[in-house]
């Protein structure tokens, strides 16, 4: 290889860990909210692909990329609300109905889509990082998503809100103990709702950054799992709003290494190299769990944690 | 008795009901509801033709569903049938193609064993992973799966492709003599009868077998399961190991009588149909033939839907996921007496551990 591929290579996989990444850090970041609540919501890999069409639909409709991030949103919140109401009933678990959920989405989302296979929609801004460089590759590459910022604001924001608010605090109060919550006097059906739902529109962010940036269209195999590996993230990164930004950038880049070789002609392996970012999930569980005991920082009452 | 017929009743009626919310959702979309339910049934159960389309899909699911269905009477919520599938097949086509089989029954049964091995390996691996690992099977699973769907392509376009399969990668064919024939000339293939019986003898292993029933307890009350020293990861292996095989045989009998070698096409969502298959035949193997027929059906009839009156292909995606969340919702909306009799029984640990065996005991209280 030459000096230009090496840099051609690495500015696509740091250039596709922010851009790859992004739909993960939302999505991770939704996930650790709605756990946070002692829920865990197996739909958000449904919500993401329902609020990826909805953001393009609705940003082709209205001409407007921001629109089109709130329509996807708000998508992804109703979803994650059905999941909610769902779970509060008697002796439905939410693993199963996480499982329906990631169906119906995948189904509603491919159902409405299809006239939005073909047509264009406005894009969200890029952020240039890349100015310092004469190469185009490395322009381009290094591209970044407008709403990555945004995201990574959230994280702060939420880390923030879960350690000094009255409402992180009874989020938390509600995934560490029910009991207690219910002794207080709050609802924790309510409370989880609210958690799940507020996820929900946050992962509908992350829909929005997978078909509004690059690659910037909408087709049927948009996602294939990133709202699955977002679950796994959240074990990783141990149910930090902080530590998911990490996370899910190490995600992107992962994810970014088929995509960067195949870019610079080395075609052998492409499928191969599209697994590591579910490969390095399973590593990393591997590595992060534990037999017979829940793993730190979980929520108390988190049923995929407790065995 | 009554309580039979009540877990009959509740899945019907929520079926009717997601039959009824479909109509709604096409309504929207300007097409007559009354015409998509006939041309539903037509495509489904409405002539011969329609019922071979039908059988012929109900052959995988029944088997993906199986790969659900075991390890949830275990307590393991596996939901990577897909990858056991694809990998089955793969498995199938390359023994065939690697080892010189006689082209009769004992080369095609060689041709399954190849695909249930391959299956069964890939579902006890998550298995492993939850007991060994404490990784958390659900997810596992599913990433098992996509890595799978990756080392299949890359095997098909890569090192085991056939140079004259130019459009669309594929590995070499079945010799004529290996594949899986129609019964009695028709369309439906003896896959079909392969997956019925694997369900009858399942089912019939869960209930009257010494080590089904251990795997029944393991999986409704596992502290029990301990307090009888029941060897319970060897039970939940096991209880993985058949249900992957199942799943890897489907992939085999895709292979051997429909589309003759392993390519893509192999990945055509029977795995995830299967989950829910499983879920409305409440992880119990023998009602998981009629419940696979239903959804066989369904599927034969989304191209007649996409045909007939140019509703996307989708459409029974959305059916199927609208089914699967009524279905779920009518659990959490049952009988009080229901509740009264549940309450006694003491839920599993994991999540989702003690749904098919509560069920097992709510019965047998009931009786």
């Amino acid at each position: 290889m030459t000096a230009d591929q090496w840099i051609a290579l690495a500015a696509g996989i740091v250039g596709g860990a922010l851009r790859v990444g992004a739909p993960f850090l939302f999505v991770s970041l939704g996930e650790c909210l709605t756990e946070k609540s002692g829920r865990i919501n197996l739909g958000l890999e449904g919500v993401l692909v329902l609020s990826a069409m909805a953001a393009f639909g609705g940003a082709y409709l209205t001409g407007s990329a921001w629109l089109g991030v709130l329509i996807g949103a708000v998508a992804g919140a109703a979803l994650a609300l059905l999941h909610g109401l769902l779970c509060s009933l008697d002796r439905v678990n939410d693993v199963a109905t996480g499982i329906a959920l990631m169906l119906l989405g995948t189904g509603l989302a491919f159902y409405l889509g299809k006239p939005l296979i073909q047509p264009q929609a406005p894009q969200i801004p890029a952020i240039p990082l890349g100015f310092w460089s004469d190469d185009a590759v490395v322009r381009s590459a290094l591209q970044l998503n407008a709403l990555v910022p945004i995201g990574v604001a959230l994280a702060v924001l939420l880390w923030w809100g879960f350690a000094r608010t009255r409402a992180g605090l009874l989020v938390r109060m509600a995934g560490d103990s029910a009991q207690a919550t219910r002794a207080l006097g709050y609802s924790v059906s309510g409370l989880r709702i609210a958690a799940t739902t507020a996820g929900g529109f946050i992962a509908g962010l992350g829909g929005a950054s997978l078909t509004l940036f690059y690659p910037g269209s909408w087709n049927e195999g948009i996602s294939s799992g990133q709202g699955l590996i977002a679950v796994a993230l959240v074990i990783f990164a141990r149910w930090s709003p902080l530590r998911c930004v990490g996370a899910a950038f190490l995600f992107g880049g992962a994810g970014a290494i088929g995509p960067a070789l195949q870019s610079i002609g080395m075609g052998w392996g492409y499928h191969l190299f599209n697994t590591v970012p579910y490969v390095l999930t399973l590593a990393i569980l591997v590595l992060t769990c534990k037999p017979g005991s829940a793993a730190v920082g979980s929520p108390g009452e988190l049923s995929s944690t407790r065995s | 008795m009554r309580h039979a017929l009540k877990e009959f009743a509740l899945p019907v009626f929520a079926i009717a009901a997601a039959l009824l919310l479909f109509g709604v959702l096409v309504a929207f979309a300007g097409i007559d509801p009354v015409e998509v339910w006939a041309t539903l049934f037509k495509g489904a159960f409405g002539d011969w033709f329609s019922w071979q389309n039908t059988l012929q899909r109900a052959a995988p699911l029944m088997l993906t569903a199986l790969c659900v269905a075991l390890p949830a009477r275990a307590g393991l919520i596996v939901i990577g049938g897909e990858g056991a599938l694809v990998l089955g097949g793969l498995a199938s086509a390359a023994l065939a193609h690697a080892v010189p089989l006689p082209g009769n029954v004992v080369g095609t049964a060689a041709v399954c064993m190849a695909g249930a091995l391959a299956g069964a390996l890939w579902i006890v691996l998550a298995g492993w992973l939850r007991q060994y690992r404490g990784i958390n099977e659900t997810i596992s699973s599913l990433l098992l799966a996509y890595i799978a769907i990756g080392i299949f392509k890359h095997l098909v376009e890569g090192p085991l492709r056939d140079p004259a399969s130019l459009n669309k990668p594929s590995t070499h064919a079945l010799n004529d003599g290996l594949l899986i024939g129609g019964i009695g000339g028709s369309d439906v293939h003896w896959g079909f009868v392969i997956g019925v019986l694997a369900c009858l003898a399942l089912g019939w292993w869960l209930r009257a077998t010494a080590s089904g029933f251990s795997v029944r307890v393991v999986g409704g009350n596992p502290r029990t399961a301990q307090l009888v020293g029941l060897p319970a990861t060897r039970l939940i292996l096991g209880a993985c190991g058949l249900g992957g095989a199942c799943a890897g045989l489907a992939g085999a009998v895709e292979v051997a009588a429909v589309h003759t070698n392993a390519n893509a096409s192999l990945i055509a969502g029977y795995g995830y149909a299967g989950i829910l298959v499983s879920f409305i035949a409440r992880h119990n193997p023998v009602a998981i033939v009629p419940v696979a027929i239903l959804f066989g059906g369904f599927g034969a009839a989304g191209s007649l839907l996409q045909r007939r009156l140019g509703l996307p292909d989708a459409s029974v995606l959305v059916l199927q996921g609208i089914a699967f969340v009524l279905i779920l919702a009518s659990e959490g909306l049952r009988m009080a007496d229901w509740n009264a009799l549940r309450a006694r029984v003491p839920r599993g640990g994991e999540f989702g551990a003690g749904r098919a065996a509560p069920k097992a005991n709510a019965a047998e209280a009931a009786q």
